[in-house]
């Protein structure tokens, strides 16, 4: 579905991904692990059309995309959730969701997206008219990952969810993560909770240094000793 | 008791005509973040236009109004697209110098093409003065009051309920996650510079039917005026920038009441200086951040 070949990306004056290559099949959970710096958002924003790569090729349902408009990708069906939420506040959540359909223009596709989307966070329902920041941490990831599914997308890319949320909040989240991909939504988790994002993942990259360190399914991976010493806490 | 009814009414019809362009520097600031000096001479520009159709094309006053406005909504567009844009990510100062440029072209060029002039605006609509307890009201306030009120309206109902509205105000609060869910930054941009344009313009054939007169440069001080408007009000609040507006024309002519005419541009910024002092982000200014 998504084929990432050959990925240079600076950030600034740094190399911040040296010629990362990975690909993700439709229906799967992918998660690039890696610490602080290892250039995981960087490969993502490029995913997203909000970075442009160096080198390389991004290829989605076999069309280059690495030149793409951020508009045109989510058009085309990759939505992302940032890492830090960034919801807009001063917005109420139900302009958050709304802004998320931006693009959709049918209305039946609207109300299915919103159903969809109440069903998975019910306590969004109920906080319809709040000002988005207000909400905790935890409903902000909630209303996050919401406004991403308003577009309905193919493929959801997801940054850092767990991050600054408490243990019993992450949790939820990652059963969400794994509703979201069962109902047909390919997912590309990034995570620093190594642990937790393997053993939802179908596959996972390890990255250092933006660089592709080891790969293979999620078990293999939770198993690896070098993965476990170095992301997983020994 | 009359005077101060009468002061009252001179103020709100000016300070209309201030909040209708303050609201345009507040928009434009609000999403890049730009004090867009050449917004005053935008107004202007609505009045000559004004001046050009109800003459020349005897458009009758509605007509010449709506049409200044799509005229200047245009030019605020043309403006952003070849200045302004390609300095979206140079430092901020760039485009403010640009923006002071801007002025410069727009007032000079006006005044190279047309004379430095000051020429009678149309009497489009014959004044009427109404008699009410001792204090006169004409025809004419009424209108400027009464259109810059269904203007803000207007607008008001433009960023709170509609789709382009809504993205306007996603992109002033964080424009990566508004390219995110797929908004256009550049359509929001300019659509932000068509309206606060096409309310400069309003104002700018409001005023020429209030003054009766026009120049090039009618656009410098009430432009700055405008300004601190927005700043008293919060720079970013839209709200503000109308609040800002209507204290600023009655502070004004309070001022010229009491008969200190010629102190009431230094009143307007000793009361800017008294308000930043006091309240440092302007009366609906942003004090809070987001939680993260």
């Amino acid at each position: 579905m998504l084929n990432v070949k050959d990925l240079v990306v600076n950030y600034g004056a740094i190399q911040a991904v040296k010629k990362v290559s990975f690909n993700i099949q439709q229906g799967e959970i992918v998660t690039l692990i890696g610490a602080n710096g290892a250039g995981k958002s960087t490969i993502l924003h490029t995913i997203s059309g909000i970075m442009r790569p160096v080198s390389g090729e991004v290829t989605y349902l076999d069309h280059p995309i690495q030149k793409t408009a951020a508009p045109k990708i989510v058009q085309a069906g990759i939505s992302q959730v940032p890492e830090g939420r960034h919801i807009f506040p001063g917005l109420s959540v139900q302009e958050n969701l709304q802004m998320g359909a931006f693009l959709r223009k049918d209305r039946a596709h609207l109300s299915q997206a919103y159903e969809d989307v109440y069903q998975y966070f019910p306590v969004l329902k109920q906080r319809l008219n709040q000002d988005a920041a207000t909400l905790s941490g935890g409903e902000q990831q909630m209303l996050a990952m919401g406004r991403a599914l308003m577009a309905r997308p193919k493929l959801m890319l997801l940054d850092e969810p767990s991050m600054g949320l408490a243990p019993l909040f992450i949790n939820e989240i990652f059963e969400i993560i794994q509703a979201i991909n069962q109902a047909g939504t390919t997912v590309l988790l990034i995570e620093q909770n190594a642990k937790k994002a393997l053993s939802i993942a179908d596959r996972g990259y390890v990255l250092a240094a933006g660089e592709v360190k080891l790969h293979g399914t999620g078990q293999e991976l939770l198993t690896n000793s070098a993965v476990q010493k170095a992301y997983l806490g020994g | 008791m009359q005077t101060i009814g009468q002061q009252l009414i001179n103020g709100l019809s000016l300070g209309s005509i201030y909040a209708l362009l303050a609201l345009g520097y507040t928009m434009v600031y609000g999403i890049i973040k730009l004090i867009n000096f050449a917004h005053g001479d935008i107004y202007m520009l609505g009045a000559f236009w004004g001046y050009f159709v109800i003459n020349k094309l005897h458009f009758n006053f509605l007509f010449a109004m709506l049409s200044a406005m799509l005229f200047c909504a245009l030019v605020g567009v043309i403006i952003e697209y070849f200045a302004y844009r390609p300095l979206r990510k140079s430092p901020r100062i760039t485009a403010l110098i640009t923006a002071i440029g801007v002025s410069f072209l727009l007032e000079n060029g006006m005044t190279y093409f047309f004379t430095a002039n000051t020429r009678n605006f149309p009497q489009a609509i014959q004044t009427v003065t109404y008699h009410l307890g001792g204090i006169q009201i004409s025809n004419i306030q009424l209108l400027i009051l009464g259109t810059a009120c269904l203007l803000m309206l207007l607008l008001e109902l433009i960023i709170k309920r509609t789709k382009m509205g809504k993205a306007m105000r996603a992109v002033s609060v964080d424009p990566e996650a508004a390219q995110l869910v797929g908004i256009n930054i550049n359509h929001t941009i300019s659509f932000t510079f068509a309206l606060g344009s096409a309310m400069a313009g309003a104002a700018g054939v409001l005023i020429g039917l209030y003054y009766n007169s026009i120049d090039p440069l009618m656009g410098m001080t009430p432009g700055i005026k405008a300004f601190v408007a927005a700043v008293i009000g919060g720079i970013g609040s839209v709200p503000g920038a109308s609040l800002g507006g209507f204290l600023i024309g009655l502070l004004e002519t309070a001022v010229q009441a009491v008969g200190l005419s010629a102190y009431k541009d230094a009143v307007v910024y000793f009361v800017l200086i008294v308000i930043l002092l006091v309240l440092p982000a302007g009366i609906f200014g942003k004090k809070t951040k987001e939680k993260v």
